[in-house]
């Protein structure tokens, strides 16, 4: 199966990737395009907009009208796409860094605007692509090259972000739960209106090895052992929720989408005009 | 006629802006060429405001009045600002509100713009429109048909009558004061 | 017959723009550029185009790069600061090679400066304003009638060397009213992006020497890749230095190599004489009243007005500065335009500056004087 999606959605010419041994893009990548290839969608209408950071590379390697764009900015080309031509279905590929940090306006205001779009934001917690550096969601007391005695910010929770900005569709999923972060990325993309998916990622060479997180394997296994299904969570005493985060999906409600509204406008108008 | 120059000026808000586009069009009406600018300060209201237009024959080189033949201006700040760059024998019109100095008091006319609309339209914001009236009466730089033709061209819809009567009594200040005011451009 | 009306420069802008195709605005407001946005949300619904507000510049700019990558001719306008904050988005263009417009009504500068005053500093700032080796057309008009010609050349050029065209305008230009009568223009060529046809072998950045390969609109089949990174033929990424060189050249000389085709210029009485000036927008039509002062007193001048300020119209000048005495740039800051003036007469003959940069638009006075005591 995994080898019938390389053959149909990747540039072959592109691949090997450019992703260190155990980095889970691949595996986010591949949830992505899985999705794409359940919903049906025509290839030639898919289009896959990337900032710069690791994630960002994804872009490059997938066989669809793709374009890799300037530090943060991927979801104001998005944006500029999804207007300009609303047949398109526009997915835009991101990191912690690209979109929580230098592209946190751009971010937010697509939540406000609720654009069609679908974010799926990689979040590994550190600027793999320059080195480890920290990122705002490096989570506190973590090291990173430009923490080297632990981070001092507090960790920015993308998805209460999103939430409160505007997004109509919020939910998080990991690189180990991969049968449901393809899920979630498929109801991202069929929900109309803005749709953020956070997929929690790991870095083993930076993050990991900064913070003696142990092999690939142990820093999946460390998402397995601590995230709690939405289900389940609303049940656990917070004693029990300490440590450990929320998958699922977070929102998803119905509200006045930007293209569609701005075809109202030009409904009306044309009745009226002349 | 090779080329007029006149500023209009005041205060933000009195819709000078506007007469001097107004004026410009009725230019172009007449098959003149015409040029018009504006300054004005960071404030929506209440600042100063100038309007400049220039109507000529002629292609119009440089777009900015240097030298006003016709100065009108509804703010004090406002005339003392722009009087001294008058060209000579230039006429400028200035709101009865303005007491001029004495050495100009001679040469300038005042005549009651901002009272006129306020008391015979009972419209304040037809002061812009009266000066018009006033200029066209005075120097004949655009006709009154075309300059009523391109009131109504930009005036808001349903501010028609009004203004039309705002050109009126702006015609009627000018008549009415004849004699006076052609001793002082004698001057 | 259109009748003659009276237009502002801004408002020429946008309907020279919407003559050319323009069906997408992307801005975000600034003085004293906002006449385009305001006019832009007005106009562009009558005619199937669309306009968004974005939360700041740079999100414009990469939305008129989003949207003109799904084909749409697109626009956006700002003024300093917001050129300034721009520019990283308009070398992504350069490299991506994604035809746009972009409108810089300058102002007084540098940082915040004077918002509502004119002057010319961003001439510099249009040609080198993002990093790196790049192509780039910059046209300057010194009228409204000439703002509404020069835009649509300006789509012209965009769309068919895939490549952002910078439309340098001034505050003076921007606000100015002027009678215009558009039907001279009535017939001007519109140029249309090409369609690739082989979808299979489409290489959208194939080496054409000199040239572009036509752009394929995104949702059309032909499914590549668009990226900020030194790419190959097909638009994947390189770290090859030969494919990296060969890009580069390409990009560099698609615009070098066709200034004859580019170039626009005008010039006034460049027989001979005294004097030459050179100026552009604005501040050419207080240097054409000042001639017309100092031809009254005997002082023989000529002016030469490159409408296209990047490339500049080099091989033009070379062929008329000789015949004067002495050469004056005259440019509303410390001397921008004369540095490439200079370049190019290389010390042969005098180059003088004449120049203002207090807020304040020349006068005629201001030139003449400064002739005068060059004598």
């Amino acid at each position: 199966m995994a080898s019938e999606l390389v053959e149909r959605y990747f540039r072959k010419e592109t691949l090997p990737n450019i992703w260190c041994p155990g980095c889970s893009n691949g595996i986010v990548t591949t949830a992505i395009v899985r999705a794409i290839d359940n919903l049906g969608l025509d290839q030639n209408k898919v289009c896959i907009v990337s900032g710069i950071g690791c994630s960002a590379r994804a872009s490059g390697y997938l066989d669809f009208n793709t374009l890799h764009t300037t530090h943060g900015r991927a979801i104001a080309f998005a944006t500029g796409i999804k207007f300009a031509n609303p047949d398109l279905t526009v997915i835009v590929i991101t990191g912690d860094g690209d979109n929580a940090a230098i592209g946190g306006n751009h971010f937010i205001h697509a939540c406000r605007r609720n654009i069609d779009l679908t974010v799926v934001m990689y979040n590994n917690h550190i600027y793999g692509m320059t080195g480890g550096q920290h990122s705002p969601t490096t989570p506190r007391f973590d090291r990173a090259t430009t923490a080297p005695y632990g981070n001092i910010d507090r960790y920015f929770d993308i998805c209460k972000l999103a939430i409160g900005a505007g997004a109509t569709y919020v939910a998080r999923g990991t690189a180990y739960h991969v049968q449901q972060l393809t899920k979630l990325i498929e109801r991202g993309i069929s929900h109309k209106g803005f749709s953020f998916i956070e997929a929690l990622s790991i870095c083993p060479t930076y993050y990991g090895r900064k913070n003696k997180k142990g092999t690939p394997a142990d820093m999946l296994k460390w998402l397995k052992d601590h995230a709690v299904d939405i289900k389940q969570g609303s049940k656990m005493d917070p004693e029990e929720f300490h440590d450990k985060f929320i998958i699922g999906e977070l929102l998803n409600i119905d509200e006045p989408e930007f293209v569609e509204e701005y075809q109202k406008i030009l409904n009306n108008l044309k009745v009226n005009y002349k | 006629m090779s080329s007029i120059e006149i500023r209009l000026s005041g205060s933000g808000g009195q819709g000078l802006i506007l007469a001097g586009i107004i004026l410009a069009e009725a230019a172009i009406l007449d098959g003149k060429n015409s040029v018009q600018s504006q300054s004005y300060g960071p404030e929506a209201r209440g600042g100063s405001s100038k309007a400049e237009i220039i109507i000529s024959d002629e292609y119009i080189t440089y777009p900015k009045v240097l030298k006003p033949d016709i100065l009108l201006t509804l703010a004090p700040s406002a005339y003392l600002w722009y009087k001294n760059d008058m060209k000579e024998n230039g006429i400028i019109i200035i709101d009865e509100s303005i007491i001029p100095n004495d050495e100009d008091a001679q040469k300038v006319i005042r005549l009651p713009i901002i009272k006129t609309a306020q008391e015979v339209i009972g419209r304040a914001f037809v002061a812009n429109i009266i000066s018009l009236g006033v200029i066209a009466e005075l120097t004949n730089v655009v006709t009154k048909e075309s300059l009523e033709r391109a009131v109504l061209n930009r005036v808001p819809p349903g501010t028609e009558e009004i203004n039309k009567r705002a050109l009126t009594e702006g015609y009627n200040l000018v008549k009415m004061r004849g004699s006076e005011i052609w001793q002082k451009q004698m001057i | 017959m259109m009748p003659t009306v009276l237009m502002q420069g801004n408002e020429a802008v946008v309907e020279g723009a919407i003559n050319a195709g323009l069906k997408f605005y992307a801005g975000y407001p600034i003085t004293p550029s906002t006449e385009i946005a305001e006019l832009c949300a007005e106009k562009l619904p009558f005619v199937g185009g669309k306009f968004i507000q974005m939360e700041d510049e740079i999100a414009s700019m990469a939305a008129v790069i989003g949207a003109s990558l799904t084909g749409l001719k697109a626009m956006t306008a700002t003024s300093g600061p917001g050129f300034s904050l721009k520019q990283e988005n308009i070398g992504f263009a350069a490299m991506a090679e994604i035809p746009c417009v972009i409108v810089d009504v300058q102002r007084m500068g540098p940082s915040t400066g004077m918002p509502t005053s004119p002057a010319q500093g961003d001439v510099m700032q249009s040609r080198w304003g993002t990093h790196g080796d790049h192509p780039i057309i910059v046209l300057s008009p010194s009228s409204v009638k000439e703002a509404y010609y020069i835009t649509i050349q300006a789509f012209n050029l965009s769309e068919k060397y895939r490549t952002p065209v910078i439309l340098l305008m001034d505050e003076v230009i921007g606000h100015l009213r002027e009678a215009v009568n558009l039907d001279e223009y009535k017939d001007v060529e519109i140029f249309e992006r090409p369609m690739p046809q082989d979808k299979e072998n489409y290489l959208p950045y194939q080496y054409i020497e000199n040239g572009v390969a036509p752009l394929a609109p995104f949702g059309k089949g032909f499914r590549f890749h668009v990226t900020g990174l030194a790419h190959n033929e097909k638009g994947l990424p390189t770290n090859d230095p030969k494919v990296t060189e060969k890009l580069i050249k390409r990009l560099i000389g698609k615009i070098e190599n066709n200034k004859k085709d580019i170039v626009m210029f005008e010039e006034k009485d460049t027989e001979g004489g005294d004097i030459l000036l050179i100026s552009f927008g604005s501040s050419a039509r207080a240097c054409e009243a000042a001639m017309q002062e100092l031809k009254k007193e005997g002082i023989k001048v000529g002016l030469f007005k490159p409408i296209t300020i990047w490339p500049f119209p080099d091989k033009k000048l070379r062929e008329i500065y000789p015949r004067f005495k002495k050469v004056f740039v005259v440019e509303m800051n410390t001397g921008q335009l004369y540095y490439e003036v200079d370049r190019i007469i290389k010390g042969n003959t005098y180059v003088g500056k004449i120049n203002k940069f207090n807020g304040e638009f020349f006068t005629p006075f201001d030139i003449v004087e400064k002739i005068k005591e060059s004598f």
